[in-house]
């Protein structure tokens, strides 16, 4: 056991502050141009898709400095190193592995360079947690597929140029996980139509988008036909480390813990109530053992141990977390807590009450509490399926 | 970079499963736990002949030189099968007698407690759920050549067992740990709910102690000592959670109600879950703590008030759940998930509860 860092992994972590540094100016002073110049900058470092192989204009960046780069833009609160999260997340690394040659040089230097953002058409109205019960149809016609259906709750679908869709090409029974074929689509096609719909913050972030014989090129399918729950599963199971999500956490404990200095509950310092020191302390453990746990299992993957399913652990807590810390702020300011963005007394501006409205995005997007649980019961436990 | 065990660490690991299962299986813990003093002179002596009981004490004083992760590995492995064996108390007292002994008192007390010939506990608190100074309260009267004891020291683990005792004592206003053999005192031993425990008053009746006896122990050693407590006692809390959950995770695949095997409801599964996230979580929280002992004693306070504020409650609802999840059966004395509901409840309070060291977290943080 040691937690030093090689000569190598701390002049890295030394080239990335010294860029945050040059390249990071405060929010107040970046002008209409930061973000493209930051996406250019972080770009020709080969900082974007780091970790993917260098044939597809990735660095093949290691494990460490992989840790060593998110954690750095995290603790400076740095702007997303891409345009299109999910296409760094899991349409890259799925086109990477199931892909032509074609569609690798279409669709991967536009994901790195930030000239194109996916969106993640999985979810149906009936079909959320049972993904692969999804009903979205594709026909095959000669040179293209024709697509007839729905998704929804698909983020970012208003303003993304392409989605990553899951269809249907098999419709017996036998074939739930045999008849599933991905499919590239760009959002502008004709007959394919989005909706957004506003969420409880207020927000339009996610939408729904309906097919109507939306016509597909073959040499748009991403893997084999039927093969793209395999697709899926392989791109969904593309976790990155925590490590990135724990130092924002780390950072907004501390921000909860200015908030409870400058606060009083029932007339006197809220720092001195226990059941509120004793709760942020549990958040600091929650926080402290994601980290912990993250590193017990990158130290895995370096011996070369394969993960299996540990990260649905890390997930669980950040579940919990993004729910009680921003809930957490809202009681201890009581009715100042419930004032949004605008309210002559709205705490640090609204953002946690307009948080506190926002969870689902992370809690319920990427598989539910309750899928996570499964999933630990079931590969890492051994107990029988549902 | 590398939060992962040795070569070495694992081997000590395999060889203490393998004792664990082949000298001391559970029905070997049942019956020492219902010896009188609760202690097994043999198995304590293969301990030593293992080298488990000299593992961090240096080698000039006749141990292995070890640092605290590998007692650690000891310590949670040993706890997974419940062993009776007072490891920790040996280890507390030892770690002690480094921090706080003189050159000679080291050499006089370490080798024969890393050969086993004799078994050391630490006592340090007088009230039973303050971890403060100001919660040593037994006193003794400085003389002309040392000290002089009397009153009671309540809540001694192992006292039974042991052949010294190293007691924290109030001379007038400082703080000492004082040294005392067996033969001094008398001890009464008391009902306790986990009878791998055993835990026994102390009697001072007029004991008086050479100064060669007495130890400084300042405030700063004092909360050192408490650190360690709750070092040793979570890692046995991670290697007992652990078999609580594999116990309860093995009944939960057999046993069949409505047709199928309960661990297919997700009443019961997600439970089972949530257990698993809990114990991965204080045992990433544990390694750390432990880590830091031997090196960056700095983090030390922090890491382990993380480890133990976890642990606490989250083991004590691993013990709740375990029997409530067996049913009827986890009820029945026979069955053994009961013992780590016992174990669950002992270890709460030991060395400071979740409320202790979450406070902690909270102080040590800025608040």
């Amino acid at each position: 056991m040691d937690f030093e860092y090689s000569d190598s992994e701390v002049a890295f972590r030394e080239e990335v502050r010294n860029f945050l540094r040059e390249n990071l100016p405060p929010k107040a002073e970046r002008d209409r141009n930061f973000l493209s110049t930051w996406l250019a900058e972080v770009r020709a470092r080969g900082w974007v898709g780091f970790s993917w192989p260098k044939q597809f204009g990735g660095s093949d960046g290691g494990l460490i400095e992989q840790t060593i780069l998110k954690e750095e833009m995290a603790l400076a609160k740095a702007p997303p190193l891409g345009s299109s999260f999910m296409g760094l997340a899991w349409v890259g690394p799925g086109i990477m592995q199931y892909g032509t040659q074609a569609q690798k040089e279409r669709f991967i230097p536009d994901i790195l360079d930030s000239k194109v953002t996916w969106c993640t058409g999985y979810s149906e109205p009936n079909h959320g947690s049972d993904l692969a019960s999804i009903q979205c149809k594709a026909v095959r016609d000669g040179d293209h597929y024709v697509v007839n259906g729905q998704k929804t709750w698909t983020s970012g679908a208003s303003w993304s140029d392409w989605i990553i869709l899951l269809t249907r090409t098999r419709f017996d029974a036998d074939a739930k996980h045999q008849g599933i074929t991905c499919l590239l689509v760009p959002m502008d096609a004709e007959g394919l139509e989005v909706r957004p719909i506003e969420n409880m913050a207020g927000d339009r972030h996610f939408a729904e988008v309906f097919f109507t014989d939306v016509k597909v090129p073959v040499d748009q399918r991403l893997g084999a036909e039927g093969e793209g729950w395999s697709v899926t599963v392989s791109a969904l199971a593309n976790e990155r480390s925590s490590i990135g999500e724990v130092t924002a956490m780390f950072g907004k404990l501390d921000t909860l813990k200015e908030l409870v200095r400058s606060t009083t509950k029932q007339g006197k310092p809220a720092t001195q109530d226990l059941k509120t020191r004793r709760t942020l302390a549990m958040f600091e453990a929650k926080i402290a053992a994601m980290k912990y746990n993250g590193l017990r299992y990158l130290t895995k993957q370096i011996n070369g141990e394969p993960l299996t399913s540990e990260t649905s652990v890390n997930k669980l807590h950040r579940a919990s977390l993004e729910i009680e810390m921003d809930d957490f702020a809202v009681e201890l300011c009581g009715q100042a807590g419930l004032q949004l963005p605008g309210g002559d007394n709205a705490i640090h501006n609204g953002r946690w009450a307009k948080a506190s409205l926002s969870w689902p995005n992370v809690v319920i997007g990427g598989g539910t509490p309750n899928i996570q649980r499964n999933i630990i019961a079931e590969r890492l436990l051994g107990l029988p399926k549902d | 970079m590398n939060f992962g065990f040795t070569e070495e660490q694992n081997l000590l690991r395999e060889q203490v499963a393998r004792f664990m299962q082949e000298v001391c299986p559970i029905s070997k813990v049942r019956e020492v736990a219902q010896s009188a003093n609760g202690f097994d002179a043999a198995l304590w002596q293969r301990a030593a002949e293992l080298g488990w009981l000299g593992l961090t004490i240096p080698e000039k004083h006749g141990g292995i030189g070890l640092k605290w992760i590998d007692l650690t590995v000891v310590l949670e492995e040993s706890a997974r099968g419940l062993s009776p064996l007072p490891i920790v108390s040996q280890a507390l007292a030892a770690a002690a007698i480094l921090r706080c002994g003189t050159a000679s008192q080291q050499a006089q007390w370490l080798p024969p407690m890393a050969r086993g010939e004799a078994v050391y506990t630490l006592a340090l608190y007088d009230d039973p759920n303050w971890i403060d100074p100001a919660a040593v309260t037994l006193t003794a009267k400085r003389t002309q050549d040392g000290i002089v004891v009397n009153g009671t020291k309540a809540f001694v683990c192992d006292a039974m067992a042991a052949n010294y005792y190293l007691i924290a004592v109030r001379v007038e206003e400082e703080l000492a740990l004082t040294a005392v053999p067996r033969d001094s005192v008398s001890v009464t031993a008391q009902p306790c709910m986990d009878t791998t425990k055993p835990m026994a008053s102390v009697q001072f009746d007029e004991v008086s102690l050479p100064a060669d006896a007495v130890l400084p122990l300042s405030t700063t050693d004092l909360s050192y000592l408490t650190d360690l407590g709750a070092v040793a006692i979570t890692a046995e809390m991670v290697g007992a959670a652990e078999a609580a959950l594999h116990m309860t995770t093995e009944y939960a695949k057999d046993r069949i109600q409505f047709g199928k095997p309960i661990g297919r409801y997700q009443g019961v599964k997600h439970r089972l879950a949530d257990i698993y996230v809990d114990v991965e979580s204080f045992k990433s929280l544990l390694y750390f703590a432990a880590w830091t002992v031997d090196d960056s004693p700095d983090e030390l306070p922090r890491a382990i008030s993380l480890a133990k504020g976890y642990a606490s409650d989250a083991f004590a609802e691993i013990g709740i759940d375990g029997i409530g999840l067996h049913g009827a059966i986890g009820f029945t004395a026979e069955y053994d998930i009961q013992l780590y509901l016992k174990r669950s409840k002992w270890a709460r309070p030991m060395y400071g509860d979740s409320d202790y060291h979450l406070d902690r977290v909270a102080a040590l943080g800025g608040l």
